[in-house]
């Protein structure tokens, strides 16, 4: 909607909102028009504790959407982070419950090998992705659609579809419920994980390489890049991001479910799209994901807040998905306007 | 031949996109049976004007008359059935399709709700039987050489009556025998009445075939003159605004009795595109490698890098054997290959011409602290090269699709400055690039050996290789067919072996 109101106007006002938008996108008008029309509806958005809020439940989508950024970057894309949210929970939580049981008193190891055992569990997952996509040239999205079904299969074998319990109240404790400096603990593990992947990305030649796989992969062979190997590593990544995210929300949750995560996918792709993450690879910045996860957390509490029902959230989400992808093509017709 | 009233002419034609005027006031006029060419750097408004003229874009300003008769073209389709066609540089054709679908996609002919398959079928024999084409109607297009699909978007033109035909570049991908026959082609036609206006960079094509000479610079009409009254010299001036002296830089001397820097022993590629091709190159040398499109000469350099897999033969570089290293392992000891086509392999069209130019070098030294990027190394290495090779607009940060066609090939080319380089590869260094780029590229190549390194010039652009080689091999069908050096480096010595004769 905004751009097809900017897009008519020739004004000056019109024309710098215009250049604004084929700069910065359409993320900027969005969280504009969600703040203005969220404070409207509820006294209570504005407040410094429903945006802690709002940033502690937005943890697990940003963690998976900048890892799904880097299959977007590289020109592809990740469906099967739903399934790996959900594989690393049930695995986390059956290992850790076990040596729990075994182990009553060694806490912290039954959290160490619980939380290693579900990361490693999930990224076996990437793995899987990573040698289809790479060594098999597979689509990206009959890889990922395909695991996506083989691990959510797994996921609820493991548990007969039932919520796994007896994990170690100190579990949920500190990677759920913990807070340090004032700051929850998800909040810290993401902010960690997102310096991370900005210095990969914005300091090392690997970064380079994730941007100039997806921008042109022949041209980036020629140049002596080992395109394999930067393929293979963009589904581990987001994997491995994924299944890290599994764990935080196992925390919080107190149980290893089978069901979470079924609306990853969607969103991550959408919080990446927002952001001006190009569908056809090489584009996009990290910084700009962690504010379109961000947006999305906060249209999600928004709408809680104003009491919209949760089916009819669904169908906003898809909707703002679709809107951005349509900003995008008509932000890509002025820049073609403007190159001619 | 000539008519009274022009088939087609544009009075004071303007073209505005947001920020820039890329057409501004030209009058253009064709007359029926002439090859009227249209010349200007890359940028000058040519394919501003074409795109009007067919139909894809509207003027801003100023008309099109056709027969005298003021015309607005709402679409393509459009100006075909009013008797304007033109062939652009990339195809409307689908490649899954058959010859005679392609040809009346969009307007195919029925009986009622049905496909009259018949008729096409008849019409597409005719027309191309008119056209002398040897094209099987039922042929899928992707299974067609690019001279043929070719024929295809012509014989399509032929649909409606014709009576205006536009090429944009036609040969830039045709073998010399095949853009031979095209122009035999554009004879018959203009026989019969037909105006064509044609669009290249060569200037031997517009002797060849074209009767008048429109050019175009900064989006204006600069002069029209007659085949007759034209010499190269002159062209260039005009384009230019000022003469660019000779095209070609004098050459660096023979590097000879230098270190051997690549040696290929019966290199045989997979699916024999390059067969039992051996050659030695030394430091400090300019090459070429002569041949038409699809001889070989580009695949025995592609499996040399490593990006093309080799079924037989050896590679020495520097001495020790490299068959069947990686492009990354090349790079890293020194050894480049620039692609012919930079925007399906060459650029990062989406990526700042900061990035394209660094692309190659990162996994070297000078740009790592660390496992860092030594960000203020690389932006004054960018910078340094930029203003070294003139690159216009200059500025680091703008992706590379916003450049023009020759500013594009100078950022690849930068590459081969920023890299430590002791062997690159230019394959088709100078296609669709104007003629003042095309200058400063080739004193960039005399640069670069004068500097050390050897040089490779694959190309089918014979004046180059003729001009800049120290040393050439010609290919023919994926073999070596002479090598010649010095004296014996002529255009005829040369051209008798591009088709394969064994020695005279």
């Amino acid at each position: 909607m905004a751009g097809a109101t900017v897009g008519s106007g020739s004004g000056g006002a019109a024309d710098l909102l215009r250049r604004l938008f084929v700069r910065l996108g359409i993320l900027p008008f969005l969280l504009v028009i969600a703040v203005i029309v969220f404070s409207l509806m509820s006294d209570n958005f504005l407040t410094g504790r429903n945006l802690m809020n709002v940033l502690r439940q937005s943890v697990y989508l940003t963690i998976v959407a900048v890892g799904q950024m880097l299959a977007l970057l590289t020109g592809g894309f990740d469906l099967s982070v739903g399934t790996v949210l959900a594989l690393a929970s049930v695995v986390g939580a059956l290992v850790m419950a076990s040596v729990h049981a075994a182990m009553p008193d060694a806490v912290f190891v039954a959290i160490g090998l619980g939380f290693l055992a579900g990361v490693l569990a999930g990224t076996a997952v990437g793995v899987a992705n990573a040698i289809g996509v790479a060594y098999f040239s597979v689509s990206p999205f009959m890889m990922s659609l395909g695991m996506a079904s083989v691990g959510f299969g797994i996921a609820l074998y493991l548990t007969g579809g039932v919520p796994v319990y007896g994990m170690p109240v100190e579990f949920g404790d500190v990677f759920g419920f913990g807070v340090i400096l004032g700051v929850p603990t998800p909040v810290w593990v993401a902010g960690l994980l997102i310096l991370f992947l900005w210095i990969l990305l914005y300091r090392t030649p690997y970064g380079r390489y994730f941007y100039a796989v997806g921008g042109n992969a022949k041209a980036a062979r020629l140049s002596g890049i080992d395109v394999r190997g930067t393929l293979f590593a963009t589904y581990i990544l987001c994997a491995a991001l994924a299944a890290t995210a599994g764990m935080l929300l196992t925390a919080r949750l107190d149980t290893g479910e089978a069901n979470i995560g079924a609306s990853m996918p969607l969103e991550s792709i959408a919080a990446c799209v927002i952001a001006g993450v190009s569908l056809r690879g090489g584009i996009g910045r990290l910084e700009n994901v962690v504010l379109g996860a961000l947006f999305i957390g906060l249209v999600q509490n928004g709408m809680n807040l104003a009491r919209i029902e949760s089916y009819l959230q669904t169908v906003v989400l898809g909707a703002l998905l679709i809107l951005a992808v349509v900003a995008d093509q008509v932000r890509l017709r002025y820049v073609a306007s403007a190159k001619n | 031949m000539v008519a009274s009233v022009p088939l087609l002419a544009t009075r004071n034609l303007t073209k505005d996109y947001p920020g820039v005027r890329a057409l501004d006031g030209v009058d253009f006029d064709l007359r029926a049976g002439e090859v009227h060419a249209l010349l200007g750097e890359n940028g000058a408004g040519k394919s501003t004007l074409i795109s009007m003229l067919s139909g894809a874009a509207a003027p801003s300003a100023g008309h099109i008359e056709r027969d005298g008769q003021a015309v607005a073209f709402s679409s393509v389709h459009d100006a075909r059935d009013r008797g304007v066609s033109a062939v652009f540089q990339e195809f409307s054709l689908i490649p899954q399709m058959t010859v005679e679908e392609n040809m009346f996609l969009g307007a195919e002919h029925r009986r009622g709700i049905f496909l009259d398959r018949a008729e096409m079928r008849r019409e597409t024999e005719r027309i191309l039987s008119e056209l002398a084409f040897d094209l099987k109607p039922g042929r899928k297009v992707r299974d067609m050489s690019r001279a043929e699909q070719q024929m295809v978007e012509i014989a399509k033109a032929f649909r409606s009556e014709l009576s205006v035909l536009i090429l944009d570049e036609p040969t830039a991908s045709l073998t010399s025998h095949e853009a031979e026959q095209l122009f035999r082609l554009a004879d018959d036609l203009t026989t019969r009445g037909v105006g064509i206006i044609y669009i290249t960079h060569r200037m031997e094509e517009i002797f060849r075939i074209g009767d008048r000479i429109t050019v175009l610079r900064d989006g204006r009409y600069v002069d029209t003159v007659g085949i007759d009254e034209a010499d190269e010299d002159r062209l260039v001036e005009l384009m230019t605004g000022s003469g660019v002296g000779a095209t070609f830089p004098a050459g660096a001397a023979a590097a000879s009795g230098q270190e051997e820097i690549l040696r290929l022993d019966g290199v045989s590629t997979h699916g024999g595109g390059a067969r039992d091709v051996s050659l030695s190159i030394r430091r400090g040398e300019i090459i070429g490698l002569a041949g038409l499109v699809g001889s070989g000469k580009s695949e025995a350099m592609r499996a040399a890098f490593g990006a093309l897999p080799i079924s037989a033969g050896r590679v020495f570089y520097k001495g020790e054997e490299v068959t069947g290293r990686s492009p990354g392992d090349a790079i890293g000891n020194g050894f480049l290959y620039l692609p012919a086509d930079r925007r399906e392999e060459g650029l990062l069209m989406v990526r700042p011409v900061r990035e394209n130019m660094s692309l190659a070098s990162l996994g070297g030294e000078r740009f790592r602290r660390g496992i860092f990027v030594d960000r203020a190394w690389e932006r004054r290495v960018v910078a340094e090269t930029s203003e070294c090779l003139n690159l216009s607009p200059n500025r680091p940060e703008m992706t590379v699709d916003r450049l023009s066609g020759g500013n594009q090939q100078k950022v690849m080319l930068a590459r081969s400055l920023i890299c430590d380089i002791d062997l690159v590869i230019l394959d088709e260094p100078t296609v669709g690039v104007d003629v003042g780029t095309r200058h400063a590229i080739y004193r960039f190549i005399v640069d670069l050996a004068e500097g050390g390194a050897a040089v490779v010039i694959v190309s089918s652009d014979l004046s180059e290789i003729l001009n800049l080689a120290d040393r050439a091999y010609v290919f023919h069908r994926g073999h070596i067919q002479a090598e010649f050096c010095g004296g014996d480096l002529t255009e005829e010595n040369v051209l008798a072996r591009f088709f394969g004769k064994e020695s005279a």
